[in-house]
């Protein structure tokens, strides 16, 4: 597999850690413990296109959002993950 | 060595170089051969017959094939640590004092004790292993097993270490292209001519596909021709790659394909500081499948005879190799091609002894062929084969009305038709379609960016090779944007290709599908009558397809039988899913340079070189070698060492180096805010120039890593983590910066390979640092209170840093210096501290020191502990929000009856403690119900002169100086031990702060 990095173009897996589900959103300081555990620990298990965290460790050390398809291992998109699992302001 | 003449070997022609003949030894025999010869060839020109035995029969068994689908013709290549078992002769080239054996016999290939296998043919069926030997259960592992291992052996391994180097490699290109057949050459002529980067994989060891034994006209000119100009016009065009010797084997995700290169497989040896073979990683944008396809069987009685071959490896022996597998040979084809093999033979000055051709009819241009050559042409199909390990003498033939023939003949030569080798194409879980005119499985789908072309996309003819070759290599040249102009495609005949569909012939005897696996048809007529009808379960349940040629001559066949049985279509019936490798890798190629004392990096701290020259022992610590302990002449064991060197800390002044603690840099006006969110603890609000212990969490409340940060500057802290997390703290700060809170305006800066730390303690480290920083630097308690941290310059006036933080209960310091300076400082510490008597401690003094003090370590940061459990629960600020900070609340997480760090000593004081052992309350039967905790670490205490240790036990704080026992089953050890405090030296701290 090969992911496009924004910062330093295409590289090979190896240079990437895979983190997993970029779509929860780190819940507010006030935020309930089932809230707050709802963020740790549920995921979907998504066949097809899903929005995950790569680390660039062997690179730029950026956060990467990858959109990929979980079932052809394409990768559509990907993003700096800058804010991606930040509460978003006025939400 | 000298060699036996070459009796079938013909007076000229073939790709050999008769000026450099080579020697051979095939089971202890001499043998002569040409360079360009494949082992099998060679054989052949000796008039060898009889190669091997049958992997569940013992049948004799000679060569089949010309290529690597070649199921019989295993050998055991080379002697020694290199000898390589189920090595394909048809592959092996030829080399000057190669040896091979046979395989799978005993005590010789002529005189096979195992044969007696064939008796007892009937409990050898499909699935026989599972039927036979089900009772007793117990004799499996003890008898059975280890019979049938011994009785159906492939080759042997050599059992000790590989001599030889393997290489790792990448390489990028527009366009990759699998085989150098008429297709594949005419892709990379027009794929290079359109300016593309090309890479063009061949297994062989020559250029040229089929028409190296079939000829044929292209352009206007004998193939060969063509040939040569083609690769003169490739080698000069700027981006184009030939590799020979180079199995494409996979296709994976993102246009990344696997190839193994051969590079010195055709050596005895690779030559010095070469490697033997090499595994590419070939990024291409588009991939061309150019494979060919390889020539199927006809499954009748007898049909792995030593003699029968295949028609188009008869072929390629005669005009390749210039080498007879026979004098008098049969032809039996269901197909056109077949009748190549006529010419060749006619050519070469060989007898045919009948054409049997399962078609309908023959054209009259065959027909004249015959009467003037004088051979009959009969219709119908080959029943049987007499002869063994002698090889062919007759054949029966079954005509159509049902009338038998014999013919006697020395080999027969069978074409059943073509399959396109839809390996690569059907790697990502395509499916093969069903074409109907060639009867085979061609192509449907294929990866990303990856096309089939010419006999492996089902064209069978030279010109529909040539132009779909080219129109490939045109095209994806485009795909890729070169524009240039890719000309016109080279141009030859589009023979007729036809062929009624045979694949078995019904009649008494064994008729074999998979030769490798001894799989007949009436082990598939078997396996479909006890309901193993689906192909995957046919598979398994017969093991068709499963030995190291992965089917490559049976599968088809097999499907087709099965069919036939079932009474559905073989399209119906279906393929079993095509996974890679195409061909065998050897590990040792994945493996690479990444063995032995390669097979990771090592890294070395500033001081290592100092610390060998001073006989330290070095333990791995992650990718660290680290000084254990420095032992001195005399010293019985390291515990006399560890314990003299924590003596003379505790008493004086030593040092150690730390450097391998991950350190990273933190700057910005929000650098203490962020630090706040990823400690449990308050940084923005420590003072310039001080030093803070903290812990941090991961998301679910558990423990995660702990060390001190700094601040040196209002915007610029400093923090280490431990050794084993120095890369994953910095992932997890990196991802809590820029995913989760990048409102902070902080950047991080890892600097652990900067700077090397050497951790100097004992009473008298400020006389030994007082020689070290330049006289200016106020160590005092004042001017330098405890867990004070800043810039200092050194004498000479490097800059370094400089931190009063103490891991050993000691007055201590931690300094840093840029690392290229760590060596110099290591030298300098012990120079200036020799009148001090400065020791150099190692890792074991360092872990006693902070047992001794109760400081936690990796074994008690465990990733089930929380901050309370190690002690440190009021650490936890409530003022803040911090990682892990709610999930940390959790009622498990707070409950009162967590296993707590305790302090741990032994009621009998000449005990000694174990990691490990289990914790028991005193008169209790040890069991799951009644354990409490274990020992996560031990020392033997110099100070209190026993051994101590520290455990995570139940309610562990509440129950000190109770009195419980230690269970050790693995040592068989237990005791009473003392739950106490696990601060056990100098519990006020006045020592580190004096």
């Amino acid at each position: 597999m090969r992911i496009v990095c924004p910062f330093c173009g295409e590289r090979e897996l190896g240079e990437f850690t895979y983190l997993g589900d970029a779509k929860p959103v780190r819940p507010a300081a006030s935020a309930s413990e089932d809230e707050v555990f709802d963020y740790v620990y549920l995921r979907d298990n998504v066949a097809g296109q899903m929005s995950e965290y790569w680390y660039h460790g062997g690179g730029c050390r950026a956060w990467l959002k990858v959109t990929r398809n979980t079932l052809t291992h394409e990768i559509s998109a990907v993003e700096p993950a800058a804010g991606v699992g930040a509460r978003k302001v006025g939400a | 060595m000298v060699g036996r003449a070459q009796t079938h070997r013909l007076e000229k022609g073939g790709l050999i170089d008769r000026s450099a003949p080579l020697g051979f030894r095939f089971d202890g025999k001499t043998f002569a051969g040409f360079q360009g010869d494949t082992l099998a060839s060679a054989l052949i020109a000796n008039g060898v017959k009889l190669v091997g035995r049958s992997f569940k029969y013992h049948r004799p068994r000679g060569i089949l094939t010309a290529g690597s689908e070649e199921p019989n013709a295993l050998v055991e290549l080379r002697n020694g640590a290199r000898r390589e078992p189920n090595t394909k002769a048809t592959t092996a080239e030829l080399y000057d004092g190669l040896e091979a054996a046979s395989q799978n016999r005993w005590p010789s290939l002529r005189h096979d004790m195992m044969a007696v296998n064939q008796l007892f043919a009937p409990i050898f069926v499909a699935g026989f292993y599972y039927k036979t030997f089900m009772w007793p259960a117990k004799f499996w592992e003890a008898i059975y097993e280890p019979a049938i291992r011994r009785a159906a052996g492939l080759g042997r391994a050599s059992g000790v270490a590989d001599p030889d180097h393997y290489d790792k490699a990448w390489a990028h290109c527009d366009v990759l292209i699998a085989g150098s057949g008429p297709a594949g050459l005419a892709a990379a002529l027009a794929a290079g001519r359109s300016g593309a980067r090309v890479i063009l994989c061949e297994e062989d060891f020559v250029v040229g596909g089929r028409p190296l034994a079939d000829g044929g006209t292209i352009d206007g000119m004998p193939a060969a021709e063509w040939i040569s100009r083609t690769l003169s016009e490739l080698a000069a065009l700027p981006d184009v790659r030939i590799m020979t010797r180079t199995t494409l084997f996979g296709v994976y995700d993102g246009g990344t394909h696997g190839a193994i290169e051969r590079v010195n497989d055709h050596l005895p040896s690779p030559p010095e500081h070469q490697v033997r073979q090499r595994l590419w990683r070939i990024v291409a944008k588009r991939s061309i499948v150019a494979a060919g396809a390889i020539e199927r069987p006809i499954v009748f009685a007898g049909n792995d005879t030593p003699g029968v071959m295949m028609a188009s490896a008869v072929r390629s022996y005669v005009e390749r190799y210039a080498a007879t597998p026979a004098r008098r040979i049969a032809l039996f084809t269901n197909n056109e091609d077949g009748w190549r093999t006529v010419e060749t033979a006619l050519g070469a000055g060989l007898q045919i002894a009948a054409v049997v051709d399962a078609r309908p009819d023959v054209s009259p241009a065959h027909r004249a062929l015959a009467a003037k050559a004088g051979f009959p042409i009969m219709n119908g199909s080959v029943g049987g084969v007499d002869g063994g390990k002698h090889g062919v003498r007759k054949i029966t033939v079954s005509l159509t009305g049902g009338a038998r023939a014999e013919v006697e003949a020395d080999g027969l030569a069978v074409s059943g038709g073509w399959n396109p080798a839809v390996g690569l194409t059907s790697y990502h879980r395509g499916r093969p379609k069903w074409q109907n005119d060639i009867a085979a499985f061609v192509p449907d789908s294929a990866p990303p960016g990856m096309v089939a072309a010419g006999a492996a996309n089902g064209a069978f003819s030279l010109g529909a090779c040539l132009r779909q070759g080219f129109a490939a290599g045109a095209a994806a040249a485009q795909d890729t944007g070169r524009s240039g102009k890719a000309g016109t495609a080279p141009a030859a005949d589009d023979e007729a290709f036809s062929l009624t569909p045979l694949w078995h012939v019904a009649g008494k005897g064994k008729a074999f599908v998979d030769y490798q696996h001894d799989v007949t048809a009436s082990d598939i007529e078997l396996a479909q009558r006890e309901g193993f009808e689906s192909v995957e379960h046919l598979k398994r349940y017969t093991t068709l397809g499963m030995a190291t040629d992965q089917g490559k001559t049976s599968n088809v066949a097999g499907l087709a039988i099965m069919a036939a049985v079932s009474g559905k279509s073989i399209p119906e019936t279906g393929t079993t899913i095509y996974r890679p490798p195409y061909v065998p890798v050897a590990i040792g190629a994945f493996a690479g340079h990444h063995r032995d004392e390669n097979f990771h990096a090592t890294r070395l701290t500033p001081s290592h070189h100092w610390a060998s020259e001073q006989g330290a022992v070095f333990v791995d610590t992650g990718l660290w070698k680290r000084a254990q302990w420095y032992p001195r002449p005399g010293e019985k064991d390291w515990l006399e060492s560890v314990t003299r060197e924590v003596k003379a800390v505790r008493g004086g002044v030593g040092f150690c180096d730390v450097s391998t603690l991950g350190k990273i840099d933190v700057h910005g006006p929000d650098a203490g805010a962020f630090l706040d969110r990823v400690y449990i603890n308050t940084f923005s609000n420590l003072a310039v120039g001080k030093a803070r212990y903290g812990l941090m969490l991961r998301e679910d409340g558990i423990v995660y890593d702990d060390g001190t940060t700094s601040r040196l500057a209002e915007d610029h802290y400093f923090l280490t983590t431990t050794t084993a997390k120095a890369g994953l703290v910095m992932q997890h700060l990196e991802f809590c910066r820029q995913v989760l809170f990048p409102e902070l305006d902080v950047q991080l800066t890892s600097v652990s390979d900067q700077w090397a730390q050497f951790s100097i303690a004992g009473p008298k480290t400020r006389d030994l640092l007082r020689e070290i920083v330049d006289p200016a630097e106020d160590l005092s308690n004042e001017g330098f209170p405890f867990m004070g941290a800043r810039e200092v310059t050194l004498r000479g006036g490097i800059k370094g840093r400089l931190f009063r933080i103490s891991f050993s209960g000691e007055m201590a310091f931690e300094i840093s210096v840029p690392a290229r300076y760590g060596d110099a400082l290591a030298r300098n510490l012990m120079l200036a501290g020799k009148p001090l008597g400065v020791t150099p401690y190692g890792t074991e003094a360092l872990g006693v020191m902070r047992i001794e003090k109760g400081h936690v370590a990796g074994p008690e940061l465990n990733g089930t502990t929380t901050a309370a459990d190690l002690g440190l629960g009021k650490m936890m600020s409530t003022k803040k929000d911090y990682i892990g900070r709610v999930m940390a609340g959790r009622e498990a997480l707070v409950a009162p009856d967590r296993q707590v760090v305790v302090g741990i000593k032994p009621v009998d004081k000449t005990s000694r403690l174990r990691s490990g052992a289990h914790i028991i309350p005193k008169g209790r039967t040890p069991g799951p119900d009644t354990d409490q905790g274990y020992v996560t670490s031990v020392c033997f205490s110099p100070v209190l002169d026993q051994w101590i240790g520290l455990g995570l036990v139940e309610r562990g704080r509440e129950r000190i100086g109770e009195i419980v026992h230690t269970h050790d089953p693995l040592r068989g050890e237990d005791y009473d031990v003392e739950l106490c405090s696990p601060v056990f030296y100098d519990p006020d701290g006045g020592r580190q702060r004096g």
